[in-house]
């Protein structure tokens, strides 16, 4: 555990405060002129994901957050949790089905993830921006049928619904944007 | 570096500056030049004046030798010159500067602010942008792009109504740590550490009040607590606030004017304040300008201002940060 002052604000710095960890993500310079200088910063709640603004004052001091991310591999799903493998040293890590949310729906057996541990606990996945995914169940479509706009739902394996445009079949397989959760584009054809 | 990338701006620069020493002429006023490298480079708490060999430092402004120039008799002096302060980078901020400072005997600080406005007028023009400005998204509210309007008249608001509006308290400008210290709990600010009363008012201020000034249009803010007077006087009517303004514009703190403080005795009472103030907090502490304290005596009654030349030219040229209106950047030396 290390503390850091203003000086050392950059993007990605990682800090406690009010017993949550944060993480830099914009900062500036700010000085009165006839006052001390301060740093206005924005701050990450890594667990919430909440933004907040704070002016810091030269000179306050902030504590470490004992947060790092590993690279690993989603194995298999017990229970009430998954099964991760961090992929440098092997070992595994269950992660409880409620830290990992609706994301579990977005996730793949066999997927890389990046995993947020905090004072060692595991408290959040982050998936790749983008999957691939085969459609398990969707209305039949109209060949031709490129109409924008319109949709339709459409399961894929990983438990998720999707609104897909009306040409996608069962089978396709389609793009998918994790962080949204929306379809991107078609990339395979059943 | 891409030195041709800034042409615009220093052309800018240029136009601006041959533009508002024309107006200064116009108005009857004579341009000086007073020295960089003095022994007392002034006492302000939270400034670091750059040490430049034989007990001299740079100044941080020219202030001092301009109201000795005034005390002897000038009555109206403007100075556009470099001026130096340590440990200050951002995006507003350079250790190495230009300052446009001008004194008027016998003005009033509402005359004061009537230059500020012709003068960003006469910039605006220079750069044939008039009345509207453009504020780029970094300096704009929420990150987003606006414009600002420069036509007089600039809103004007004082400190106790800036703070009831912005931060919903009440500040009087007499109250002790303790009692600011419950405010800024009201307004909901974080203090961390801070003991000093100056340094819980600005993060009150900082929180909640700065960030809504200058938007759409300039605003001026007078009347500032006693503790921040600095080389200001009190206001007869009302001992706890100083006469002084800042002038904030489109995100920019543009400039600050003082009715200038002309009594020795209380002058010498708060540089030594002020000199404590410094040593508690660790600082260098400058030596007492006594040939300045010798020569307010003489001094007739004067206001002064002092706005950031660069942060002119950012303000009518949209620029984003200090560094796109200089020829170089203090890390590009």
């Amino acid at each position: 555990m290390s503390t850091y002052d203003t000086s050392d604000i950059r993007k990605g710095l990682k800090v406690m405060m009010d017993g949550s960890p944060y993480t830099v993500v914009e900062f500036q310079f700010i000085k009165p002129g006839k006052g001390a200088a301060f740093t206005r910063t924005k701050f990450k709640n890594l667990l919430s994901g909440a933004v907040i603004e704070r002016n810091v004052r030269s000179g306050e001091k902030m504590e470490s957050a004992n947060v790092e991310t590993k690279t690993m591999q989603y194995l298999y799903k017990e229970a009430d949790s998954f099964v991760f493998m961090d992929t440098s040293t092997y070992d595994q890590v269950q992660i409880p089905s409620e830290t990992i949310g609706e994301d579990a729906l977005l996730m793949p057996e066999q997927i890389v993830v990046e995993v947020l541990f905090f004072n060692e606990r595991a408290v959040g996945v982050t998936l790749p921006n983008f999957i691939e995914q085969k459609i398990l169940a969707t209305e039949p479509g109209f060949r031709g049928d490129t109409a924008t706009g319109v949709t339709k739902p459409a399961k894929i394996s990983t438990g998720a619904t999707i609104a897909v445009p009306l040409f996608i079949n069962a089978g396709d397989t389609i793009k998918i944007d994790t962080r949204s959760g929306e379809y991107l584009e078609r990339v395979g054809r059943a | 570096m891409n030195l041709a990338s800034k042409k615009a701006a220093l052309e800018a620069r240029v136009a601006i500056r041959r533009a508002v020493r024309s107006w200064f002429e116009g108005q009857g006023f004579l341009e000086v030049e007073t020295p960089a490298r003095v022994p007392s480079p002034g006492q302000e708490v939270h400034l670091e004046a750059i040490p430049a060999g034989e007990a001299r430092y740079l100044i941080t402004s020219p202030e001092y030798h301009m109201k000795r120039l005034v005390a002897a008799g000038l009555p109206r002096i403007v100075q556009i010159c470099r001026c130096w302060r340590g440990g200050e980078r951002g995006s507003h901020h350079e250790p190495e500067f230009t300052m446009m400072e001008w004194y008027r005997a016998g003005a009033s600080l509402a005359e004061i602010a009537c230059d500020c406005e012709a003068l960003v007028e006469v910039a605006a023009r220079a750069v044939g942008h008039w009345p509207a400005l453009d504020v780029p998204a970094s300096r704009g509210r929420e990150g987003r792009p606006e414009k600002l309007g420069v036509q007089a008249p600039f809103e004007r608001l004082t400190v106790r109504e800036a703070l009831s509006r912005f931060a919903g308290i009440g500040l009087c400008g007499d109250e002790s740590v303790d009692e600011l210290r419950s405010l800024a709990a009201r307004a909901g600010c974080n203090l961390g550490t801070a003991v000093h009363w100056d340094d819980i008012f600005f993060q009150i201020f900082l929180d909640h009040v700065e960030p809504h000034l200058g938007r759409y249009r300039p605003t001026l803010v007078f009347d500032w607590p006693l503790p921040l007077a600095a080389l200001a006087r009190r206001k007869p009517d009302d001992p706890v606030t100083v006469e002084r303004f800042e002038l904030y514009a489109g995100g920019l703190e543009l400039a600050n004017a003082f009715g200038e403080l002309c009594d020795p005795v209380e002058q010498r009472a708060r540089f030594v304040e002020e000199a404590e103030q410094r040593r508690q907090r660790g600082r260098v502490v400058y030596p007492i300008d006594e040939k300045l304290l010798a020569a307010l005596g003489d001094m007739p009654p004067t206001c002064g201002v002092a706005m950031g030349f660069d942060r002119l030219v950012m303000l009518v040229t949209g620029a984003e940060s200090i560094r796109d209106v200089m020829a170089f950047a203090a890390d590009e030396v």
